[in-house]
């Protein structure tokens, strides 16, 4: 049977990438108060991390009226900052970052209280 | 010679030697700033007081504690951040230490804003925290700006100073500091929480490093910013990244970071539900930065004319999305409250606001849950069996501003015509109707 769906996958050219994702700064409010989500993200090669934004929108963010928090024109909105494994996102390639296992993807509000 | 003699004697001598002992003491005294007269940078009593942190090897001994007492800091809010940051400093030795908070002190403030206490409630914040400071080390210069900051009067006040703390809480000022600080070419210690978290960076370290502009070019939609009379904060959280960033400051001051060492990091601590903190490697200075990259278009000039705009660039929050005759007062309010007819009063006040205070005979359902209706009668049926479209519906808040947004909602998407809110909400009936009302 495993067999069967791993042939299945092998023609289908489709791979799964195992992440990490995090909501941190208040953000995992539109993830039903979950901070940490392990991922399997199926994908065919190479799965970036403009996939993975459309697969959290597509698939865990479950009122589609909260899209507006996370995504603004294509990308993470202003004030959000995007980790990839704890580094600014901008330093990695930002969308077109080719996501690795046991990479782990951190979305966090900046916050402005004192 | 007689005994009485040799005691007189002794007496004398011992005299003698005190006489010496206060004349220098009262030397050094009258040398506190290590003026040329004294063999030593210090008075005797800074020694005693700064000899713990002294000896510790990372700080660098008294070459960095004279570094410390030439330094000039400027804080900017003496809030949750700036309170614990502030006496650290002082304490510390930090030669001059600025405050500019133009606020006063509010009963709400005291659970995280430890300089002040519930005797100077309606002080002004500078001013209260001044007082503590100057009896905790009397060797530090406190100078206090009751104003608020804005682009008029920030050069000004920064050119007075070698390094900024941002302990604001509106993106508008944190812009504002960054933008300044870059053109006075000082660093920046920025650091900001609300609830359980809280951020921590250094911008413009040393005219190289980013600056905020360069983390954050556009602003966050203003719906998305949450403030701590809103989002609530827990007072030892903040508390931790106040103090976070008066070592962060005592390292800037004492060379701990250099040129080749630093790197652009945000720091990130969360009090639950285990105690984290992180450091996050950020990006450098951005070229392309409208205020240190290597075009600025952000420089003096623009900042002092007023002719960046920045109420028009953060933007403000429109909650003011029901016209004059959608919404009543909090004395209509109260007739309705009291009178024999089956409206139903609609608490739109998230439920962990709810449960704190609030009005029997209410029903509660918070603006988000709403929203997540969609319109539907059955689900608001769910939590209102009596609703219908015909009822005549009063929603309340916490200020009169999410009534607002349910007041549409239910007019627009339920289809309910006869639906009002109460201007300025469960808060101002306590104001103004009933004060033994819980208040939080
Ligand atoms: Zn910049």
């Amino acid at each position: 049977m495993n067999e069967l769906i791993s042939k299945d996958i092998k023609r289908n050219k489709t791979r799964m990438v195992k992440i990490k994702v995090e909501f941190l700064g208040g953000l995992d409010v539109i993830f039903n108060k979950e901070r940490v989500h392990n991922l399997n993200v199926p994908k065919e090669d190479p799965v970036t991390m403009a996939d993975l934004l459309d697969f959290i929108v597509e698939t865990m963010i479950a009122n589609k009226k909260d899209v507006e928090v996370f995504l603004e024109n294509g990308t993470v909105r202003p004030g959000i900052i995007t980790l990839i494994n704890d580094t600014d996102w901008e330093l990695e390639g930002e969308l077109e970052y080719v996501l690795e296992d046991g990479d782990i993807i951190s979305f966090t509000s900046t916050l402005h209280g004192g | 010679m007689s005994e009485v003699d040799a005691e007189m004697r002794a007496e004398l001598a011992a005299l003698k030697l005190e006489n010496a002992v206060l004349r220098k003491q009262l030397a050094s005294n009258n040398n506190k700033n290590g003026t040329s007269d004294s063999p030593h940078p210090l008075s005797l009593e800074e020694y005693r007081r700064y000899g713990r942190q002294m000896i510790v090897e990372d700080i660098g001994g008294l070459k960095s504690q004279l570094k410390l007492k030439a330094a000039k800091v400027l804080v900017i809010g003496a809030g949750g951040l700036g309170c614990p940051a502030l006496p650290y400093l002082t304490g510390a030795g930090v030669g001059t230490i600025g405050i500019v908070d133009n606020d006063v002190v509010d009963t709400s403030n005291l659970h995280r804003q430890v300089l002040h206490d519930s005797t100077k409630v309606g002080m002004l914040k500078c001013e209260s925290a001044k007082q503590v400071l100057n009896k905790l080390n009397p060797h530090v210069e406190i100078v206090t700006y009751p104003v608020r900051l804005d682009y008029s009067n920030a050069f000004e006040i920064f050119e007075k100073y070698d390094c900024v703390l941002d302990c604001t809480d509106t993106p508008l000022t944190r812009y504002l500091i960054s933008d300044v600080a870059v053109n006075v070419g000082i660093p920046v210690v920025s650091a900001s929480g609300v609830g359980t978290e809280g951020q921590l960076t250094i911008l413009n370290f040393q005219n190289e490093g980013p600056c905020y502009r360069c983390f954050f070019p556009t602003p966050p939609p203003p719906t998305s910013v949450s403030s701590c009379s809103e989002g609530g904060v827990i007072g030892p959280c903040i508390g931790l990244v106040g103090t976070m960033m008066a070592i962060e400051t005592i390292k800037v001051i004492i060379g701990s970071y250099t040129s080749e060492n630093f790197k652009p990091f945000l720091m990130m601590y969360s009090g639950f539900p285990q105690q984290t903190l992180r450091t996050f490697k950020m990006r450098g200075r951005q070229s392309k930065c409208l205020t240190c990259g290597d075009h600025p278009t952000i420089n003096k000039e623009a900042i002092q004319s007023g002719s960046i705009n920045y109420e028009l660039f953060c933007g403000s929050r429109n909650y003011n999305v029901c016209e004059p005759d959608e919404r009543m007062s909090v004395q209509d309010f109260e007739k309705h409250r009291e009178g024999p007819n089956d409206v139903i009063l609609l608490d739109v006040r998230p439920s962990h606001h709810y449960e704190i205070s609030h009005f029997a005979n209410t029903f509660n359902i918070p603006v988000k849950k709403l929203r997540n209706m969609d319109g539907s009668m059955a689900k608001l049926q769910d939590e209102i069996p009596r609703i219908k479209q015909d009822s005549e519906v009063v929603v309340l808040c916490r200020y009169g501003n999410d009534s607002q947004i349910a007041t549409r909602l239910l007019k627009d998407e339920f289809k309910i015509p006869n639906v009002r809110d109460v201007k300025g909400g469960f808060f101002k009936y306590i104001d103004e109707i009933d004060p033994s009302i819980p208040k939080y």
